[in-house]
Order: structure tokens, then C-alpha cells, then sequence
């Protein structure tokens, strides 16, 4: 597709040319009920208009004709690692800013697990400085519930709120202390930021890695129980009632989280919740699969099937609000070791779109159908696999459109961390964060095409289908493919 | 266990786990030791069958008796033995354990022999290396030749495997030899009875066999619950039993000629109402370390529950030809009385000769080896 609007058009000279006029491209707007062929025009950094034959309005205009693709509003990831300070060998924010932008995402929202914690308006100023002058997506800080997220005193909030942070969160290690996790929603009330939760018992968790159940035991590996999130979601449920306090549960992976969450909803708790591609995609079969791979060494693990089938409905349900990569780049000489020492996690802000567009847009089949399902097992000997590829099941799941989707990718999470200039959201007068689409451009996944530092994905040379072509931030072309990636401003 | 079983040689450049082995391979592997422990009797205890390969000991934890067994193994087929032995925390302190194997390889080793507490990582190793890995216990996944050697040494006692009942005791959550045994005994036709405290028995284990593997348990249809219902019914019920609970089991049975009574992994809490029914019973080491993380409240009471002596053996009607084996070191007195392990019903001094009979085997097979001839003279 790139290929053919190559031909049709000049190419877009300059990253910070002042208007343009995006020309016969399908937009999809959820926010504004927009989903049709529309011309949109940039102007000054913000969304100028929408609707039928825009025309220009004088002056100098790049013109794209976009027929065959799709403008959406910028992607928003509210959940990724960017290691910086402290760890930049596995990613820093210029790296990550710009993996997220060629992944669709316009802003990100970082986690305070650094080296030190983000956690007083230092760290958040200086995360906010150097995602300044990377000049990709947007980053929006999230500070540390508590002081270097030991879980003991709630650290500076007021000032990391006023310093930019959008939320707090001691995501990674998650809180033990009940009365610490009282307080936290309760002193963020005075912001109305939600408090972000890695909902985890500690305890039922400890040296575990994977998910406990018949594969844990087959492998002889430990378990983690999926008891010890839903506990632990129940519980920071309730202390969100007591509090009225804004609750954000990260990274939903289990059946009886999204039964907790149906009940809170009911309630009226103030209770939003997001869920991983790798959870939707993927069970703690693969690590058996795999043959102990620690790519697929995730926190929270890979659950069972029905664990998967579950989260996805809600996702479709919109108990689980949104997606969100938890992108989490690690070096390849710390995943390439024994499983029980590899650290957990993996990257998604460069597969998240492709995967999503593949295999929850559309007629969706299980499982064992999907594409590429079979590359995990490259290695594993024919009678195994064919028992396990088998088994996979093809239930059927209900599938997304791409408003649905845009929804979940975009415009929840922008208003879930309240993100200002009408983020999520092609709307007049937004800022101009525009993504153009190809969802019918072919590709495969190849780490080491990443822009991102982290490597570690189990999605590696699985084919995908949807791609980004353009990104614009604040009106300004940052990303084009056709031009090689990213536009030096 | 007839002839027609057995298949003419192993698949593979590693021996990982009994798991992905074939019953015909198993009875391979056993059929190649039995005119191997006639090196025990022999003056001259070498055969020259491996002269000139190399075999290294890499053993990430304390081990005497699994080295031991592996390197006369070695050297009783003229192999070359290295010896390393390292503990997990240089591990941790940076030192790569790809990097060592490939180093071990530049230096021309055929056999990686690797002891570790972590599970999964001869597997892991295997995919670094061109070299043969033999898994000689890793984490709490498996020990292959422990396993072999135990099946060879019951055949060697009971004159067959299939349609035995065989109890494993103690930790079977930590223990390698336990899932090893399981797969082995299963594959070859018996019946395991899993008994320990409920603390120290994994999750679903019972389903373990009956599935097949464990991915159709993962994507059966547990239907996840209180969808819609106004408070968190309980997540994720355990799923119903299998239907066809002894599908897979009476295929393996009858192909090994016999029908079982049971399902072919159980599991009781209780040592004394099972015992009678037992044709062996394999008592397995107690880490006493496992008692600080609470999984049981004291040696003594553990002992109190699951220790085997002769007069608890009378006293509770086990058979009279119940073999009694343990795959060593033994807590003597706390698991076994060290009058039970000394005695005619025990064999566990066999095992630990039937252990190198037994390695002698997987590396003359891994080897390209063909079957040995059931001749006390074979040489390879």
C-alpha cells in the first residue's frame, strides 16, 4: 500500500510544515461518532477540521491523499517501562519514545521503576526534559506511590503531580500494605489521579514464575496462583469503595479479576482496568511450548485459556477498559539465561497495533487458529507439538472493530489519565496526534528491526497484518515509512 | 516389555526427561543395561566402546553419587571425564551458563552432563549447544536416569513393570526423581499411588497423565464463573475430572498386555490405607528445608506420618514381596528406618549399581550405539 501512495502524490517535504491536508483517508474517531471516508486538515499544531471536501484555507498545504487507509487519533500506552535513569542499557526515553511512535502510540505514560524511583518532582521533571528533546511521542510521568516504592510511606505526590506526573503507581512491586494502599487513594483524591495497581499478593507469589497449574507441575516449575491478584484486586476494590478513591488495575490477567471488577462496576466503584496483547494472545502453555524460553517469564504470567477467553470478553464488555503493552525491554544476555533467573517481562509498544489489528479486528478465531501460533514451537518435537497446537482449541471470541478498537487504545486510556489537548480524540481544536494506518500492509515481527533497545517479545516471526504509516504529534510529520522511519527535525 | 517394543535407536543428541521419551526407547535404554552390569563382575572393568569422546560433569549443585555414577559410567566405556563443579550463586554472580557450555564445547566435549537447581535448563542448555545434554536433575522438573534406573532395577526384581502399583513418598512438589518416576512407570504400564502431605503434593499432578499433556487441561472448558452475579463467586472452579479419565492409561496397559483397576496417577494423604495395596514403594529424600517455608510443622511429625520401618510394614498389611527402594541419600530414621533399608526387601544398594549400568547405556546409545545383544559379552 505505501508503495501506491508513493506514486500517487508528492512526498511530505518537511517534518514541521505547518498545515496538512490528509485527503480520502477512512477516519475513525469514536470519540466524535466519526467513522467514514473524511478529509482532515492540520493546522498550528491542532486538529483544524474534519468532514467532507475540507478545503484548504489559504496558504502553503501538504496534501496526502490516503485512499485504502485509515486516520485514527494518536494511540495511547498507559503502561510502559522506559528504564530511564538508571538502566539505559535496556531502554532510555529517547528509544523507547520512538519505538512507541512507530508503534502508533503519541503518548505514553512511564512507570517509576527506575534507578532511582521516580518519586519526587526531580525524577518527573527530568523524565518530562529528556522525552522533550527525544521529540517522538509524548511522555507523561507516573510517579511512585510510595518512597523508592518500598511500600512503606507514601512518597511525594502533590509535588510529582505539579511536576507533571498523571498517576501514581508502585507498579512491579505491588502493595502489600493495606492501610498504605488506603491512603494513597484517598490523598489522591485532592488530584483525582488514579492510583495504578500491580495487583499481586506477595506472599501466595514468592519465588514463584509462572502461572501455578498443571503446567507449573509438569514443568516442575513454581507457581504463582491466580488467587493472589484477584485477592489482591478484591481487596484495592474495596479500599477504592472506603475511599472513593480512583482505582486503575493494571494488567488484568485472571477470570475471577474480571468477576471482582463486574461486581465493583456494580457497585459504582471508581474502577478502571487494562488489559496486555500477550494476555489476550498467549497461555502459560507457551512457556511449555517454548521448551523454558524466558520470553515467556511475564508479570503476571501467562494464565490458562479460560483465564484468556475471559479477559477478552471483558475487554469486549468494557469491564476491561483498555490495552496497554506494559512494554518491558530487558537485554538479551539477562532473558537468555536459565528461566528462573530471567527477569520478567516483555516488549510490545512495536507489536501491540499489529497484533491487536490481527487478531481481535475482525471475524476472530481461537487460539490454535492464529497466525504464526505455531512459530513459538520452532525446535519442539512434532508429537509434542501436535498435542499442544491441538489442544490450543478454536473457540470462537467476539471480534472488534476498529472504532472498538481505537476505543480501548485510545480514547479510555487518554481519559482514564485525563491527558490534556484532547488526546484520544480527533476532535476540532485537539492537538494534531494523528496516525495513519495501512490495516491491510503485511509484515512479520523481527526484534532486531525494533526501535526499542528490548528485543524480548514471544511474537518474534509471527506474520502480522496492519501497520503505521504516518504519526504526527502537535501537527508536526514525525514518522513516515515510506521516508525510512523517522523525520530529523 | 516384548522385543517388538523397543525401537532401534533414540531420537535425539540429548536426554532431557522421560517425558518426551517413547515406551519403545525406554525399553531400548533398558534392555542395553542388562548386559552392562556384568561390568561389575568382570576383572577388567572397561569396555573401549567410547574411547577418545569426552564427557563433562557439570554440576551446579552438590552431588556425589549422580557424578560418581556418571563418571565410572564414562569411564567404564573408556570415555574421558572432566569434572566441574560450581555452585549456583557464581551463577547469579554473572557467570553465563551458555557461555560455559560453549566454552566446554570449543574445548571438545561430546556429553554435557548438567546438574541444576533451576528447571528447564537442560533444555535450554541443549538449544545453545551442539553437544549431547544429559539431564542429570534440574530444579524440580526431572532425573531422567534416576527414573531409568529405578524402572530397570523394579524389572530386575518384579520381572515386569506393567500392571505393578508403585507409591512415591514424601515431597513430590520438589522432587525431580518423583515426576521422573511418574512418566517412566506410566509409560511402561504401571500404576503410581503419589503419597505425601497435602502441602507437598503439586497441583492437578493427578491429571498429569490422564490428559495426555497439559494443554488439553489448559483449554478445557472450565467456564469461568459469576458472569453477571452480584459478588465474585469463586473464580475458576476446579475442573470437573476427566470424562475419559483412563483413555490414554488403558492404552498404554494394553499395549503392555494387562488392565489396571485404577486411574495410573492417584494421590492419598495417607500412607497406611494405600500401603497394602502396593507392589513397591519408593521413599523419597525430605528436605528439611522445606519446613521453614511451613510446608510441614516438624521432622517429627512428618516422620510420625510417613516414615517406613519393618514393623509399620507388618502392622499395616503390606505385601509380603513389597519392594522397598530410595533414590538415595536417605534421611535414616526420619523417612526409613535403617534396619528397612538394610533389608532383603530393600534394593536400594541395586540401585545405585543398576544407576551405572543403566548411564552406561544412554551414553553408548546416545552414542549411535545400536542394541546390545543379551549376552554377558557384548563390548560394543
Amino acid at each position: 500500500m505505501a508503495r501506491s501512495i508513493q506514486a500517487k502524490q508528492s512526498p511530505p517535504s518537511d517534518r514541521s510544515a505547518q498545515k496538512w491536508l490528509l485527503r480520502g483517508g477512512h477516519v475513525i474517531d469514536p470519540a466524535n461518532g466519526r467513522d467514514a471516508v473524511l478529509d482532515i486538515l492540520l493546522a498550528d499544531g491542532v486538529v483544524a477540521a474534519v468532514g467532507e471536501d475540507v478545503t484548504r484555507d489559504g496558504g502553503p498545504v501538504q496534501v496526502l491523499d490516503l485512499d485504502g487507509l485509515l486516520v485514527l487519533p494518536g494511540l495511547v500506552d498507559m503502561h510502559v517501562h522506559l528504564r530511564e535513569p538508571g538502566q539505559e542499557r535496556k531502554e532510555t526515553i529517547a528509544t523507547g519514545a520512538r519505538a512507541a511512535l512507530a508503534g502508533g502510540f503519541t503518548s505514553l505514560a512511564c512507570m517509576p521503576n527506575t534507578e532511582p524511583a521516580l518519586d519526587d518532582a526531580t525524577g518527573i521533571r527530568y523524565v518530562r526534559e529528556q522525552a522533550a528533546r527525544a521529540g517522538a511521542a509524548r511522555v507523561y510521568p507516573i510517579g511512585a506511590i510510595s518512597k523508592g516504592r518500598r511500600g512503606e510511606e507514601l512518597a511525594a505526590i502533590g509535588e510529582m503531580v505539579a511536576a507533571g506526573a498523571v498517576a501514581v503507581s508502585d507498579d512491579g512491586s505491588p502493595v502489600q500494605d493495606s492501610a498504605l494502599m488506603r491512603h494513597a487513594l484517598e490523598y489522591c483524591r485532592r488530584w483525582d489521579i488514579p492510583v495504578i495497581e500491580h495487583a499481586e499478593d506477595a506472599q501466595l507469589a514468592v519465588g514463584g514464575v509462572m502461572n501455578e497449574g498443571l503446567v507449573s507441575t509438569r514443568l516442575g516449575l513454581r507457581g504463582i496462583p491466580v488467587e493472589g491478584e484477584v485477592s489482591q484486586v478484591f481487596r484495592d476494590c474495596l479500599l477504592a469503595q472506603l475511599t472513593r478513591g480512583r482505582l486503575h488495575i493494571a494488567h488484568v490477567s485472571a477470570a475471577g479479576s474480571v468477576a471482582v471488577l463486574r461486581w465493583a462496576r456494580q457497585q459504582g466503584i471508581r474502577v478502571t482496568a487494562e488489559v496486555t496483547p500477550h494476555h489476550l494472545l498467549l497461555t502459560e502453555v507457551e512457556v511449555s511450548r517454548s521448551r523454558y524460553d524466558a520470553n515467556t517469564k511475564v508479570n503476571p504470567p501467562l494464565r490458562s485459556e479460560a483465564d484468556r477467553q475471559e479477559v477478552w470478553r471483558a475487554l469486549h464488555e468494557g469491564i476491561i477498559d483498555c490495552i496497554a503493552s506494559d512494554h518491558a525491554p530487558h537485554m538479551a544476555e539477562e532473558k537468555n539465561v536459565e528461566f528462573d533467573l530471567a527477569p520478567f517481562g516483555v516488549v510490545g509498544l512495536e507489536t501491540t497495533l499489529g497484533l491487536v489489528a490481527t487478531h481481535l479486528v475482525g471475524p476472530s478465531l481461537g487460539a490454535g487458529e492464529r497466525a504464526g501460533a505455531q512459530r513459538l514451537g520452532a525446535g519442539v518435537e512434532p508429537r509434542q507439538m501436535g498435542v499442544e497446537s491441538e489442544a490450543l482449541g478454536t473457540a470462537q471470541l467476539p471480534s472488534f472493530t476498529w472504532a472498538q478498537v481505537v476505543e480501548r487504545l485510545a480514547v479510555q486510556p487518554a481519559r482514564i489519565l485525563r491527558l490534556p489537548g484532547g488526546a484520544g480524540t480527533l476532535s476540532a481544536g485537539a492537538a494534531a496526534d494523528v496516525i495513519v494506518v495501512d490495516p491491510r500492509a503485511e509484515w512479520t515481527v523481527k526484534p532486531e528491526e525494533f526501535y526499542s533497545r528490548g528485543k524480548n517479545t514471544p511474537f518474534a516471526g509471527w506474520p502480522l497484518r496492519g501497520r503505521v504509516e504516518y504519526a504526527w504529534v502537535g501537527g508536526e510529520l514525525r514518522f513516515a515509512r515510506e521516508r525510512g522511519g523517522f523525520l530529523e527535525s | 516389555m516384548n522385543e517388538g517394543g523397543r525401537t532401534p535407536a533414540l531420537r535425539g543428541k540429548d536426554l532431557l526427561e522421560l517425558e518426551s521419551l517413547e515406551p519403545g526407547e525406554i525399553q531400548l535404554i533398558l534392555e542395553t543395561a542388562r548386559p552392562m552390569l556384568s561390568v561389575f563382575s568382570r576383572p577388567v572393568k572397561k569396555y573401549p566402546t567410547l574411547r577418545g569422546r569426552i564427557m563433562v560433569n557439570l554440576f551446579y549443585e552438590p552431588s556425589t553419587r549422580t557424578r560418581t555414577s556418571f563418571e565410572l559410567a564414562a569411564k567404564s566405556l573408556s570415555a574421558d571425564v572432566v569434572n566441574i563443579a560450581t555452585t549456583t550463586s557464581s551463577v547469579t554472580k554473572g557467570e553465563s551458563l551458555a557461555d560455559t557450555a560453549r566454552t566446554l564445547e570449543a574445548l571438545g566435549a561430546d556429553w554435557i552432563v548438567l546438574r541444576h537447581s533451576a528447571s528447564g535448563t537442560p533444555a535450554f542448555l541443549a538449544r545453545q549447544v551442539r553437544a549431547g545434554v544429559i539431564n542429570a536433575g534440574d530444579g524440580s522438573h526431572e532425573h531422567p536416569t534416576q527414573g531409568l534406573l529405578d524402572l530397570f532395577t523394579i524389572l530386575r526384581r518384579k520381572g515386569r513393570i506393567a500392571g505393578l502399583r508403585v507409591g512415591l513418598v514424601g515431597d513430590i512438589l520438589h522432587s525431580r526423581v518423583a515426576r521422573s518416576d511418574l512418566w517412566g512407570l506410566t509409560k511402561m504400564g504401571a500404576e503410581v499411588v503419589l503419597i505425601g502431605p497435602p502441602t507437598l503434593i503439586p497441583v492437578e499432578v493427578e491429571n498429569l497423565v490422564q490428559t495426555g499433556s497439559p494443554a488439553a487441561t489448559a483449554a478445557s472448558p472450565v467456564p469461568p464463573s459469576a458472569t453477571g452475579s452480584a459478588w465474585p463467586s469463586p473464580p475458576l472452579a476446579p475442573a470437573p475430572p476427566p470424562a475419559s479419565a483412563s483413555a490414554s492409561m488403558s492404552a498404554a496397559a494394553a499395549a503392555a498386555g494387562v488392565s489396571l483397576p485404577h486411574p495410573p496417577v492417584t494421590v492419598s494423604y495417607d500412607l497406611e490405607s494405600v500401603l497394602p495395596t502396593l507392589d513397591v514403594v519408593q521413599v523419597l529424600r525430605l528436605q528439611l528445608e522445606r519446613q521453614k517455608r511451613g510446608l510441614f510443622p516438624s521432622a517429627q511429625e512428618y516422620s510420625e506420618l510417613y516414615r517406613l520401618d519393618s514393623e509399620r510394614l507388618q502392622r499395616w498389611g503390606a505385601k509380603p514381596d513389597l519392594l522397598v527402594m530410595h533414590p538415595g541419600p536417605a534421611n535414616l530414621g526420619l523417612e526409613i528406618s535403617e534396619e528397612l533399608a538394610n533389608s532383603p526387601r530393600s534394593a536400594i544398594r541395586e540401585q545405585v549399581q543398576n544407576g551405572v549400568a543403566v548411564r552406561m547405556a544412554v551414553l553408548y546409545l546416545l552414542a549411535g550405539g545400536r542394541p546390545a545383544q543379551d549376552t554377558e559379552t557384548q563390548t560394543g
